[in-house]
């Protein structure tokens, strides 16, 4: 796997999280996704970042255009130094949330993705990366 | 602050989003629009989302919330416009948005209201017709 | 020594070219390089008599066995272009290799006449043969990409020949879906559906399953999702065509169609025309009620 490029973005208030969907949108462009699977990386990114916000108190993401076996692809790594994830399963349950929210953000960002994963260290933070390829 | 205009248009009001909506943003709208639907007693909300590339899951509670609480008020809310990569991303996040009526433009979302409006003045003209007797 | 060895079969090229040419084509069409017809002898002559001319030129400049250097590089895309057309025009691998391999035995022959010393003989065709070795395979990597590039292409095509979205009436489409859903095609369907949705303003959509032999319960998530996705725009969809045994089928995976479900497309499209306030009549319903109005 090769990356071609690469940022990291900060993600503190409101107005970062719609950077970071721009900033997605950009790199999926440039790797020549379809419209419809440009919409879902993004949408899976604003999900995230909006967890990295609302749970884990800010952070940031790498937003990273890399090759995978000849396949373009995007890969973001959100990480934030939050109270983390007691129970990931749990937390990938449809409609479980403990901030009020619909809890569609960790499940519904992994159905938008093509590859998910999740590290998360109680009182240490939590770390979610999701690839989508062409 | 800035924030998203809302048109009267006679039982009605009309909301067109047109930018990449911040959460604060549509936390405002959803305020000011149950204010003006209490204040001008519509009959019918149409959001207009030709113009959205994404909704996420913030933005599709957003346009629940708005259609439960124009429910309790007696006002329909339609959501039009909605692009097809957007409804499919919409289905695989998992967010149906079953309490939302929808309509593929502003012109078919119109008609529904208004076909709600008269529904309502024939029940009326009914009534009406009955005590008169 | 390679440069020596370069210089024996760049001698033998040179000197011997003529012979060595109608040694290999005599090779080839023995082995039955014209036969199937999908080759013309003076074509393939015309290949012969290039490629051994490149080969020389190639080996002049070459320094050792490195056939990935510059100076092979104008050989490798001609046999490049013979690789594709081979593969275009339906030859197997093993004929397509062949084409260089039969170049061998010309070869050796003409190694083995151009001198009396055992070693510089060996050494040659030691070289010549690790020459083509890597020259038939490389017509192998070439036609293998070009196969997967049809099939990739074929792919594509019969996905998209295979979801055509149809207009029946103002405001009414329909989607007859043929053959089994994977998840891919059904992608292509959802979107294709969806588009042409917002391109026609149309109201409903009517995806017909008869020609599907069989439905499990991914395909019926994936008719779910295009349904829901088709109604988050402002249109309904109906479903026709569902076979009895995969009524069943569904029933016992416990799988429920929520939807609007008609028996055949002729019901469906009844339907579709009531919720767009259409009818169909006969023609002579239609002048009596011209001629004496609407009956009360």
């Amino acid at each position: 796997m090769t990356v071609v490029r690469s940022e990291v973005v900060q993600i503190l208030t409101g107005d970062d999280v719609v950077r970071v969907r721009q900033d997605v949108r950009a790199r999926a462009v440039e790797a020549g996704f379809s419209l419809v699977d440009q919409t879902k990386i993004v949408t899976a990114a604003s999900e995230l970042a909006r967890n990295t916000l609302d749970y884990g108190g800010g952070g940031t993401v790498l937003i990273e255009r890399v090759d995978v076996g000849g396949r373009k692809a995007v890969r973001l790594t959100f990480e934030d130094q939050g109270p983390g994830i007691a129970d990931i399963e749990k937390a990938l349950t449809d409609g479980y949330t403990t901030g009020g929210g619909l809890g569609l953000g960790l499940g519904g960002a992994k159905r938008l993705a093509n590859e998910f994963s999740i590290a998360s260290n109680l009182g240490q933070g939590t770390r979610v990366s999701i690839t989508r390829w062409k | 602050m800035e924030r998203i205009p809302i048109l009267k248009m006679g039982a009605a009001l009309l909301v067109t989003i047109q930018v990449d909506m911040h959460d604060r943003l549509a936390m405002a709208l959803e305020e000011d629009l149950t204010a003006k639907i209490a204040g001008n007693a519509s009959k019918g909300v149409l959001i207009d989302i030709s113009a959205l590339e994404i909704v996420d899951s913030f933005i599709g509670r957003m346009l629940d919330n708005i259609a439960a609480v124009s429910r309790m008020l007696d006002a329909e809310t339609v959501v039009v416009g909605m692009r097809p990569a957007v409804a499919i991303t919409l289905v695989e996040l998992g967010l149906a948005l079953t309490g939302v009526k929808t309509a593929l433009n502003v012109e078919r979302g119109m008609a529904l209201i208004q076909r709600r409006i008269d529904a309502d003045v024939v029940d009326r003209g009914e009534l009406d017709d009955r005590s008169a007797e | 020594m390679a440069n020596q060895t370069d210089v024996t079969l760049f001698k033998v090229l040179g000197g011997q070219e003529h012979a060595i040419l109608t040694d290999w084509q005599n090779l080839l069409k023995a082995g039955g390089a014209l036969q199937t017809g999908r080759i013309k002898e003076a074509e393939l002559d015309t290949q012969c008599k290039t490629f051994l001319s490149q080969l020389r030129a190639s080996v002049g400049t070459d320094g050792g066995v490195d056939k990935s250097g510059n100076s092979y590089s104008s050989l490798r895309s001609m046999l490049g272009d013979i690789s594709r057309s081979r593969a275009v025009q339906g030859f197997s691998p093993t004929e397509t290799a062949g084409f260089v391999f039969s170049l061998k035995q010309p070869l050796f022959n003409a190694i083995n006449k151009s001198s009396d010393d055992a070693a510089t003989k060996a050494a040659s065709i030691w070289y010549t043969s690790l020459l083509l070795d890597e020259l038939g395979l490389y017509t192998i990597d070439v036609f293998a990409k070009t196969r997967e590039e049809i099939i990739a292409r074929q792919t594509r095509e019969i996905s998209e020949l295979s979801t055509p979205v149809v207009k029946l009436w103002d405001g009414i489409l329909a989607l007859p879906v043929i053959g089994t859903l994977d998840s891919e095609r059904t992608q292509t369907i959802m979107e294709n559906l969806l588009q042409a949705i917002v391109d026609q303003g149309a109201e409903i959509a009517i995806i017909d399953i008869t020609g599907v032999p069989t439905v499990d319960t991914l395909t019926a998530q994936h008719l779910l999702k295009t349904i829901a996705a088709a109604r988050l725009m402002g249109a309904d969809c109906v479903i026709s065509g569902i076979r009895p045994q995969i009524a069943q089928t569904m029933v016992h995976l416990g799988v429920e169609l929520n939807v609007v479900s008609k028996a055949n497309l002729a019901d469906a499209f009844a339907l579709a025309l009531a919720r767009v306030n259409k009818t169909v009549v006969s023609v002579k319903a239609l002048s009596r009620v011209q001629k004496n109005g609407p009956a009360e």
